[in-house]
């Protein structure tokens, strides 16, 4: 359930795949979460699920860790699951709260369609059984930001169950294998936010907004079948896309619309499962990670010392890097489960068994929602390197950023470049750029045609890719200019005058006699080296290949 | 003019005999006048005479907008009145004004009723004497009749006559007594496990749960959800099937409300009852019954019988374990209703603020008596999870077969069933707080309790006076969305048995300027 604490921190909108390799074009810092598995050394990664204690490294003691995780996805929905209250982030603190969202004593919840509909979608997509008659339970305990006093859940039957969610980790050398990981999802339910709560601790009061109180809610509990940290985060990963491809929530984690509680537990292979503890309110990937590899070794080295691992609760310090148990958790809590007695089940029908005469108003048809979804990322990237020949990594790189698959896709239409070609300027200059300075693709300066422009360019070997990167530079600092304009104002096209070049190359070897020597003598980096005072000279307007041909000829000459 | 019944004073509305206005002042006077019954917690005498204008303006126009346009009612103060305070009659509520109407009030009010106040009650509704409110109880005004004074006078001489008055009955009692009192022509009550068929049959009215699902529940301030359901409280069937043509129907902020849009209530009068079946639950015969019920009880069985109806013995086997069934699912969602009272959005908080916890604490414990917060205590210890299965679900699977119960004998042939309302006629306050709430809950929802669980229409009709002078009611039990058959076969029975009016000029001395009660009342008897 969604723990009524205080979510501020707040990181970067979204994270690169974390298996594709470490190379600039990937996010970094802060501002975009996730650092790729290679740079922490701390962490296991996927291949290895098998760990071993530092203490016992001769490897008599190996350890296993088990993972499962509850996620909770705020439904994009424009009214909460109860009731008729605007769904807004960043809101005015309590301008969204209806008579129901208050508890007003009397105020009975009315289920959203919406919010059901995103749940069978969300169901489906997910391999999900989806139930036909799906029930509402309350949940019971006191928080200050729970305004009820109990939140309206699906606790005994949920609306959707058994499905499973496939994820593909990157192995090997450089990462190039991938590897597709299957966990189970253990059922999908409906249920209430809770408000939040800010705590003035310098005042000692406590401020409760409950804009988000009732927001609906889809918990999905995932069985324990992830062994890291890396493997949880790219779970998860996966579903923020599948979430978002279905429109069925926005799943910003940033905003807390994604958040996820992480159940941990080591053993020794073959032995039966360790006691779990469980790290509450992780709410960004980073964090999940490293909060579930920490937490792995944290009940390794306590076992290893002879300790017992307590079943508590614990959360995150970001700050220390480290869990600590969460005190307001500390007592077991009953939360007294009872069926919601103002909502009757709730029933979906399929197209044979539709009521005849049915008010299509009052019954959801889960063949036609079936029929409504879209394509899954899983079939977006296996598209792509069908289509475009390229590497399956990439592919996982270009569903990763909002906007870059379609950014890249117009690209491809605009220009005769090759895909390959298209797919390393997008995902290193592009992104590298846009990572730089924080945006996103949307608040890109550079659209897909010019730089389908500029890839033309750089294709017909009107300018070098050098002068290519120039130009992009140029675009970048100067709006509304087209990449041919630059070319020509900066002189940048590539020198088509041969006996020129010639004359240029000659007149460099003739100044530089030593490197002409080493070159004589078989340095085979002494070419290079003149190459690049030829480009110099030529204010890299000279095609590389050109002048590596000119200056082989006039050596052998 | 205050002794008519709603329909008898709605057209003397449409005939210009009286003005809203008049109607309206007169009700008011008299709620004054008869302020020691306790009937109302909150008198809203500037929104009453708002109304009763705007709905005067309406009759001069001549667009007078149906059978309750100027009527003043009252409504039990567990409804939420938008601008108009709601207590409950708690201390937690207390200063409480909702910002909305329940929809059966918006329903009432969109029909032109004018709203006199809202009427005292139990605690939450948890009771059945109306007694156990923080304002204090209400007072039966039977108590100051003519025939119940008569009949002391002849028993007992030398008692203390002003502490022997009687006690309503609940928790809807002050509906009750301001319907029974003259001082509104219907009210609103709420009806959980009896408790606007138990204060009826005190007050010598006719009290009336609907079916489960057809009036909506948006609004009241709830008990047991699955059993609350909105009751009505008139001077007779008539009357009751007025004002429920009025509140039934879907309402989209009640999802257990009925789809079903049904007719309006237009109750025929039933010339031939040869056709019924009606059922005598031999479970009901109970010890406790008072002999004086039980005799009038057959008394009405042999009316049908005699009239031609069809009367026979039916059984309820699983009656006995009803009462224990309540009380579990009863007190469950009342620890679960209750949850939301905890001083932070409404209502009230203590001066404590050393933690979240401790303010939590002291807030609940001086907002709440000893009644709800036994209720809360017994409901969250069936709720624990070690103790769910054997209490909680248990309970649910007793009230299956308590609801099948019915259904078996409906199935069988069965139209109406017929069964006493309360054990015996009302008793004195000291009496009746010589058991505890929760003693005198189960006993006193034996006959009532049962309905709730299986969502079934029933309607208390007063039959006779006791002994004693004071009135008793039977009940009938209707098969479920069956709510307008069961009310024409009360119809029919209220005029067989022409339960007497109630005389009260006695007590209010100087009223006789508007107490026309005797005579008006027995034209229209007659009629």
């Amino acid at each position: 359930m969604a723990a009524p604490m205080l979510r501020g921190c707040c990181l970067g909108r979204c994270w690169a795949l974390a298996c594709i390799d470490s190379g600039s074009r990937h996010g970094r810092g802060a501002a975009t979460g996730f650092t790729s598995s290679g740079k922490r050394g701390q962490s296991f990664v996927a291949q290895q699920p098998l760990l071993t204690a530092q203490k016992s490294r001769k490897g008599e003691h190996k350890w296993a860790a088990v993972v499962g995780l509850e996620i909770h996805a705020q439904i994009a929905s424009n009214s909460k699951l109860f009731s008729g209250s605007q769904v807004h982030f960043a809101a005015p603190p309590n301008s969204l709260v209806s008579f129901f969202d208050a508890s007003l004593p009397g105020t009975l919840p009315v289920l959203n369609r919406r919010c059901v509909e995103a749940a069978v979608m969300t169901g489906l997509a997910l391999n999900c059984h989806i139930n036909k008659k799906s029930l509402f339970d309350r949940k019971h305990y006191f928080y200050a930001d729970l305004p009820a006093g109990y939140q309206i859940t699906q606790q005994r039957l949920p609306i959707a169950v058994n499905g499973s969610l496939a994820y593909s980790v990157c192995v090997g050398k450089k990462w190039r294998q991938v590897i597709t990981k299957t966990v189970r999802i253990k059922q999908i339910q409906l249920e209430q936010d809770s408000g939040k709560s800010l705590h003035d601790e310098l005042r000692s009061q406590t401020l409760i907004d409950l804009n988000r109180a009732g927001v609906g809610l889809l918990e999905v509990v995932l069985e324990p079948d992830m062994s890291c940290g890396e493997e949880a985060a790219t779970a998860v990963r996966e579903l923020q896309l599948i979430l978002q491809a279905l429109g069925t929530s926005q799943a910003n984690m940033a905003e807390g619309q994604l958040r996820v509680d992480a159940n941990i537990s080591v053993h020794h292979p073959g032995e039966p499962l360790g006691v779990r503890t469980e790290v509450k309110n992780l709410n960004s990937a980073r964090f999940l990670a490293r909060a579930i590899d920490y937490e792995i070794q944290r009940q390794i080295n306590e076992l290893e010392n002879g300790c017992e691992i307590l079943n508590e609760t614990r959360s995150f310090d970001y700050k220390l890097g480290c869990t600590v148990p969460m005190r307001d958790k500390e007592g077991k809590q009953d939360y007294r489960f009872m069926p919601e007695p103002n909502l009757p089940p709730l029933l979906l029908y399929d197209t044979a068994s539709l009521p005849a005469g049915a008010d299509p108003q009052q019954v959801i048809n889960i063949d036609r929602i079936r029929e409504q979804l879209p394509e899954l990322p899983s079939e977006t990237r296996e598209k792509l390197i069908q289509q475009y020949g390229i590497l399956p990594e990439h592919s996982f790189a270009l569903l990763n950023e909002v906007g870059l698959l379609e950014f890249f896709q117009n690209v491809i239409k605009e220009t005769r470049a090759e895909p390959k070609k298209v797919t390393s300027w997008v995902l290193n200059i592009f992104l590298g750029f846009l990572k730089q300075r924080n945006l996103a693709v949307n608040e890109s300066p550079v659209t897909p045609s010019v730089l389908a422009e500029l890839l033309n360019l750089l294709d017909r070997k009107v300018i070098s890719s050098a002068a290519a990167k120039q130009v992009f530079e140029e675009l970048w600092r100067s709006k509304g200019k087209t990449p041919s304009q630059i070319v020509s104002e900066k002189k940048l096209e590539l020198m088509q005058d041969e006996e020129a070049l010639e004359r240029v190359c000659h007149t460099v070897m003739e100044g530089h006699p030593q490197v002409v020597m080493d070159m004589k003598r078989g340095n085979p980096r002494a070419i290079n080296k003149l190459i690049g005072l030829v480009r110099k000279v030529t204010h890299n307007r000279a095609d590389p290949t050109v002048i590596k041909e000119i200056l082989e000829k006039q050596l052998s000459s | 003019m205050l002794g008519r019944t709603l329909q008898e004073v709605s057209a003397a509305l449409k005939q210009g005999q009286i003005t809203p206005v008049e109607l309206c002042q007169k009700c008011l006077s008299l709620i004054k006048k008869t302020k020691f019954l306790n009937a109302y917690i909150t008198i809203s005498e500037e929104v009453a005479l708002k109304q009763a204008e705007e709905s005067e303006k309406r009759y001069k126009k001549g667009h007078s907008l149906g059978a309750l346009d100027g009527i003043p009612v009252a409504v039990k103060d567990n409804f939420s009145t938008s601008g108009i305070e709601t207590t409950c009659a708690s201390n937690m509520l207390k200063g409480y004004v909702p910002p909305y109407n329940a929809t059966v009030v918006q329903r009432l009010l969109d029909q032109g009723a004018v709203l006199m106040g809202k009427t005292n009650l139990d605690e939450f509704a948890m009771g059945s004497g109306s007694t156990d409110g923080v304002f204090g109880p209400v007072k039966n005004p039977w108590s100051y009749s003519k025939q119940y004074r008569e009949k002391r006078k002849q028993k007992s001489h030398g008692e203390n006559e002003d502490s022997n008055w009687l006690i309503t009955g609940g928790s809807s009692g002050g509906s009750a007594a301001a319907v029974s009192a003259f001082t509104c022509f219907a009210a609103l009550g709420s009806d959980t496990g009896g408790s606007t068929r138990n204060p009826a049959a005190h007050c010598g009215i006719v009290g009336f749960k609907p079916s489960y699902g057809l009036v909506s529940r948006h609004g009241l301030i709830p008990l047991v959800n699955s059993m609350d359901v909105p009751g009505i409280l008139t001077r007779c069937v008539d009357d009751a099937a007025t004002v429920l043509g009025v509140l039934a129907g879907h309402d989209p902020k009640d999802s257990t409300t009925i789809q079903d849009p049904g007719k309006p209530f237009m109750l025929s009068s039933l010339t031939d009852v040869s056709k019924l079946c009606i059922g005598i639950p031999k479970e009901y015969i109970v010890p406790e019954l008072s002999s004086e019920v039980r005799s009038f009880w057959s008394k009405a069985a042999n009316l049908f019988e005699s009239e031609g109806a069809k009367v026979i013995e039916v059984s309820l086997p699983h009656t006995s374990y009803s009462i224990v069934c309540y009380h579990v699912l009863c007190t469950s969602e009342v620890a679960s209703n209750m949850a939301r009272f905890d001083g932070l959005e409404y209502g009230h908080r203590c001066d404590i603020d050393v933690s979240t916890e401790a303010m939590y604490a002291a807030t609940r414990r001086e907002g709440f008596n000893d009644v709800v917060r036994g209720r809360i205590l017994a409901g969250n210890f069936f709720l624990l999870k070690e103790n769910y299965a054997n209490y909680f679900i248990k309970a649910q699977k007793v009230r299956r077969l308590i609801a099948n119960d019915f259904v078996n004998v409906f199935n069988s042939g069965v139209d109406v069933l017929l069964t006493p309302t309360t054990l015996s006629e009302a008793v004195p306050y000291l009496e009746f707080i010589k058991e505890d709430n929760r003693t005198r809950s189960a006993q006193d929802d034996i006959f009532t309790q049962a309905v709730n669980m299986a969502g079934l229409p029933a309607v208390s009709v007063p039959v006779a006076l006791s002994n004693q002078g004071l009135p008793v009611g039977l009940q009938f039990i209707g098969r479920a969305f069956c709510d307008q058959q069961l009310l024409t076969v009360a119809k029919w029975f209220e005029k067989q048995v022409q339960f007497p009016v109630i005389h009260l000029q006695e007590l209010m001395d100087d009223c006789s300027s508007v107490f026309e009660i005797e005579k008006l009342a027995s034209v229209s008897l007659k009629q």
